[in-house]
């Protein structure tokens, strides 16, 4: 079997903070120019033009693009070939840990919802872990902010509500966000499953991508449609009107109870953050 | 052509400003967030001094990423207003003009800077990097223990922002789409 310190995987962590935070995924900014290229209100035209001139000098200084460095989502796919020696878990909390301390990244998470003291080191991670075939770890760091992470909804709808009811809830949770969550944003949908595995897959959503479409064509079109429609709702880059308002839907689906139809909607803003690496 | 304005403001200036107006600060400002607002606003109500001279203050709400050596400051865009819309009033109503931050405000806030002269700034959201190059100069003036929010002295040159909510209440975020939704008919 093979063998993986937890050493390497402290290192990986550590290294994906730093990146995801200074550099923004490629997906993200195609998606960037090809919404500015579109856009034909001039405010619209110049907050997106001010976006890209933030990420690029993020890029050139490895500086933290966005302030809210967020809380670090780490998901995990682990081959059931490959032992982990050492603490996993522990690893993974402690490349969070000096991740955020040796590249200069905020710390914004409190010990308590209640007592609010913060931890001052970013940990813990939310980590998700998945069991899947081979001898590889696959570590993925989604660093989130919490302006957008705020303005998200979960609702368990009835199977009555159907199509209809799926789209009226993703444009509701888009309209009650508003200018909140530092449009253009990524909309990260998951329908199906229980109430805790429609929201996991919100926040996948927004793992895949978001220049990407749904495997699933009639997904795929939903995705394209609600993109459509949302951007016809006039909202635009910060809220100031424009056409711009979501860079993309990503869609995640998985069978359901016969009464039951769960939806959440994950929102995340135009820093939207996601870097991978295998060991 | 964006405006020009100097701070600290005072409500004369405050008042003469439009929502959707283009403008760019320069000289003091300071920040807060939350936990920072919290503690002021139960200073004042104590009757108490606050660490901080409020008239015709404008306030940044922002927690900046740590500075790396040689910076004045790290990655420092808004955060989310709505949760300083429990302080507000009671600032602008202890003489603050101006507040920078992003998302939309409540009634009681836009009814205090109505009925007192002050203005809600909107910086981009998202562009820390690129906003931090107007910040010259930061230092901590209190609530150290806060750490990123703690309240900090910030001297700004040309910061970019755009009024959101005027005065008199106008507010971009309903002519702005308005006004965009009108050329789609
Ligand atoms: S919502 Fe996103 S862009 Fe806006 S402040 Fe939070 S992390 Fe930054």
């Amino acid at each position: 079997m093979r063998e993986l310190s937890a050493q390497k995987i402290t290192e990986a962590v550590k290294k994906l903070c730093i990146e995801a935070n200074c550099h923004l995924p490629q997906d993200v900014k195609n998606c960037i120019e090809t919404c500015r290229a579109q856009e034909t209100w001039p405010q619209a035209q110049e907050i997106l033009d001010r976006i890209k001139e933030n990420y690029e000098i993020a890029d050139a200084q490895d500086a933290p693009i966005c302030q809210d460095t967020g809380m670090a989502c780490v998901f995990v796919k682990v081959g059931q070939e490959v032992h982990i020696v050492g603490d996993l878990t522990e690893a993974i909390h402690e490349g969070v840990r000096q991740g955020y301390s040796e590249g200069f990244l905020r710390k914004s998470v409190v010990r308590d919802p209640l007592d609010r003291v913060n931890t001052k080191d970013n940990t813990p991670a939310m980590i998700y872990y998945d069991i899947v075939p081979g001898d590889k770890v696959e570590i993925t760091v989604a660093p989130k902010g919490f302006g957008s992470e705020n303005m998200s909804q979960i609702k368990m709808l009835k199977p009555s509500d159907g199509l209809q009811g799926v789209k009226d809830f993703i444009l509701k949770v888009v309209e009650d966000a508003g200018p909140n969550p530092c449009p253009p944003i990524v909309v990260g949908v998951g329908i199906g499953g229980t109430v805790d595995k429609a929201a996991l897959m919100a926040k996948q959503a927004l793992l895949r991508p978001a220049d990407s479409e749904s495997p699933i064509p009639f997904y795929a079109d939903l995705e394209k449609e609600m993109l459509e429609k949302i951007n016809s709702l006039g909202i635009g880059p910060q809220g100031f009107g424009g056409k711009t308002t979501a860079l993309a839907v990503n869609i995640e689906v998985c069978p359901t109870h016969i009464a039951g139809l769960p939806i959440a909607v994950n929102i995340n803003c135009h820093v939207t953050r996601h870097q991978k690496e295998v060991l | 052509m964006p405006i020009s304005i100097k701070a600290p403001m005072t409500r004369e200036e405050a008042k003469k400003l439009r929502a959707g107006d283009s403008c760019l600060i320069s000289g003091v400002i300071y920040t807060a967030r939350d936990a920072a607002h919290k503690r002021l606003c139960e200073l004042a109500e104590q009757g108490k001094e606050l660490p901080l001279d409020v008239k015709d203050a404008v306030i940044y709400f922002v927690g900046p990423t740590p500075a790396k050596p040689g910076q004045a400051i790290g990655s420092a865009g808004p955060t989310t207003s709505y949760r300083m819309d429990a302080y507000s009033p009671t600032m602008i109503r202890l003489g603050q003009t101006g507040m920078i931050g992003k998302g939309k405000r409540n009634d009681e806030v836009i009814a205090a800077m109505k009925e007192h002269g002050a203005v809600y700034f909107g910086a981009i959201g998202g562009c820390g990097a690129l906003l931090s190059k107007c910040i010259k100069n930061s230092e901590i003036v209190a609530y150290e223990d806060l750490g990123a929010e703690a309240i900090r002295r910030l001297e700004v040159e040309d910061f970019p922002v755009i009024v959101i909510i005027d005065a008199e209440g106008n507010n971009l975020y309903e002519t702005g789409r308005e006004a965009y939704l009108n050329t789609q008919k």
